[in-house]
């Protein structure tokens, strides 16, 4: 009796979330979400609400929504299993994507409002400092996996070969949390806060590696002993 | 849908700054009239004469000056001491100058204020982070309070001490820094008549987010050797241990001159980002007041001692 009642409504909750995740209007709104910074930097900035030191607030917001955004796309693929809801990749590209967009602002507010494109002084910056180098790094290596993310270069590269070079995010994610924790004076919670949820995705996967690396060997196992060859 | 919302309180209903600040002024002036001896954050100080060594260059807004703070007991980002400080009881308020010293004591802060001529300070302001400030301080000639307990030949550093109360300042274990803040200078440099005791700035009694009620101000170093709601001052023969240095000798050392030469570890001190500034300016060696205090390290290497 409560199977028959309850049965109909997780089906068609399932099948409302599904219609939603694979709708249009749910990526216009993801796409309107990541928007949200970037319009919230412009307003303020329009209302003279960007503190007393606007650039700095400029640099810190891209720079924490790099890897805000960064660490989101990394969300996706355990979320994915997590709730048994497949659909989700939908929103990854377009999340890699704004975290290089913001990425690319946090460089040009650096170049720009920042350094007032001083180049000999930026190159020394970028071997001189550990911090800049890490960060210049981290969104070199996102430049490629932005290039790269179009459904025709998916094609001509292959999945496999795509797939092995746009591992290159989670070395991009590290150099972004390194920049961020050689950047603050002494209070490292938010960095370490954001290396720790870099960490428990990176150790999910590998985490789901081993895991399955174990199974098809316990497979394979029991295969050998019981299988019609072994016996 | 749009919705036209039409504000229901026109600009011309809005209380002008300059009388709503004259209200916060009059009840500050009133408390302290009910409380005689107590000094409110905000109350004009009166009696203030021009001090030497000021400035022309335009003054860092007030809204700046008092939003824009390091002040890491009280939270690590700029904007959090204005709001988390606001509650900080400043009165009453002592002050300890013990050490090497022929007649150490204590001084309550209206001792303190009387001890010298208050005098406004118009100095620049330099932070070891890249940006700086010019701010018309009120103050007096940090030695005034010195000679006051007669140093002995022993004593060849000045250790100062914050106020530290965790209860009033939730936000300090998570600052990464040991507290109490302790900052020190040489001899020397405390009796240099640059290095004041600061009790307020913009012709009032400091905020509690700028060091209220009583810091240190020593323009030609950077901005964190400018210790903030001073309890405690000793007179010491040793070089003292400093909370920066404690926390990173090698990015904050013991001197900390302003050094374009000398560079952070982590970025350059060449040049310095002015507050309400565009574009960077070039940074001053010993914050531009060279021609006061360099003789205070002749022969030293500078790189050596940062």
């Amino acid at each position: 009796m409560q199977a028959w009642i309850s049965r109909p409504t997780t089906e068609r909750n399932a099948v409302t979330i599904t219609n939603a995740l694979t709708g249009r209007a749910a990526k216009a709104a993801v796409f309107v979400l990541c928007l949200v910074p970037a319009a919230s930097l412009l307003w303020r900035a329009l209302h003279a609400g960007l503190g007393a030191n606007p650039i700095e607030t400029i640099t810190r917001s891209t720079g924490d929504w790099t890897l805000r955004l960064l660490l989101a796309t990394l969300a996706v693929t355990p979320l994915r299993r997590i709730t048994g809801v497949p659909q989700l990749i939908r929103f990854r590209r377009m999340l890699g994507l704004f975290a290089f967009f913001y990425g690319c602002m946090h460089l040009t507010t650096y170049v720009w409002l920042d350094k007032f494109f001083a180049w000999p002084e930026m190159a020394r910056d970028v071997m001189k400092r550990p911090f800049i180098t890490a960060g210049f790094t981290g969104l070199l290596l996102m430049a490629p996996l932005a290039a790269t993310s179009t459904k025709g270069w998916i094609r001509r590269l292959g999945g496999k070969r795509w797939q092995l070079l746009h591992r290159l995010v989670y070395f991009s994610a590290a150099a972004g949390s390194i920049h961020y924790y050689w950047l603050v004076k002494s209070d490292v919670r938010r960095p370490v806060l954001y290396a720790a949820i870099l960490g428990l995705l990176l150790f999910y996967r590998i985490g789901g590696k081993v895991m399955g690396r174990l199974e098809e060997q316990r497979r394979w196992g029991d295969g050998a002993l019981s299988g019609p060859d072994g016996a | 849908m749009l919705i036209r919302h039409t504000p229901d309180l026109s600009y011309s209903q809005v209380t002008p700054k300059e009388a709503y600040l004259n209200r916060r002024r009059f009840l500050a002036a009133s408390g302290a009239a009910l409380v005689p001896g107590m000094l409110f954050a905000g109350t004009k100080l009166n009696g203030v004469g021009k001090g030497p060594f000021g400035t022309t260059e335009t003054q860092t807004p007030y809204d700046a000056v008092t939003t824009y703070n390091n002040f890491y007991e009280f939270g690590t980002d700029k904007d959090q001491p204005a709001k988390l400080a606001r509650g900080f009881r400043t009165s009453p308020w002592t002050v300890a100058v013990e050490g090497d010293a022929a007649k150490p004591r204590k001084f309550d802060l209206d001792e303190v204020m009387k001890l010298a001529p208050l005098e406004e300070r118009i100095y620049r302001m330099r932070c070891v982070e890249g940006w700086s400030m010019v701010i018309p301080w009120i103050g007096f000639p940090l030695n005034a309070l010195l000679k006051q307990v007669e140093p002995t030949s022993k004593a060849k550093f000045v250790t100062f001490e914050s106020f530290y109360d965790p209860k009033q300042m939730p936000q300090a274990r998570y600052g990464g820094l040991p507290f109490p803040y302790v900052e020190g200078l040489r001899l020397d440099e405390a009796m240099h008549p640059l290095a004041i005791l600061a009790v307020g700035l913009y012709g009032e009694t400091l905020p509690n987010q700028n060091g209220a009620p009583l810091r240190l101000v020593v323009p030609w170093k950077y901005g964190f050797k400018g210790i903030k709601s001073i309890v405690k001052i000793r007179l010491t023969s040793k070089m003292p241990q400093t909370t920066w240095n404690l926390a990173n000798s090698r990015e904050y050392g013991f001197y900390s001159n302003v050094n374009p030469e000398v560079d952070h570890p982590r970025w350059s001190q060449a040049k310095e980002r002015r507050i309400g500034e565009f574009f960077k300016r070039n940074t001053l060696k010993f914050n531009g007041y060279g021609d006061q205090v360099a003789g205070l390290y002749a022969g030293m290497d500078l790189k050596a001692n940062y």
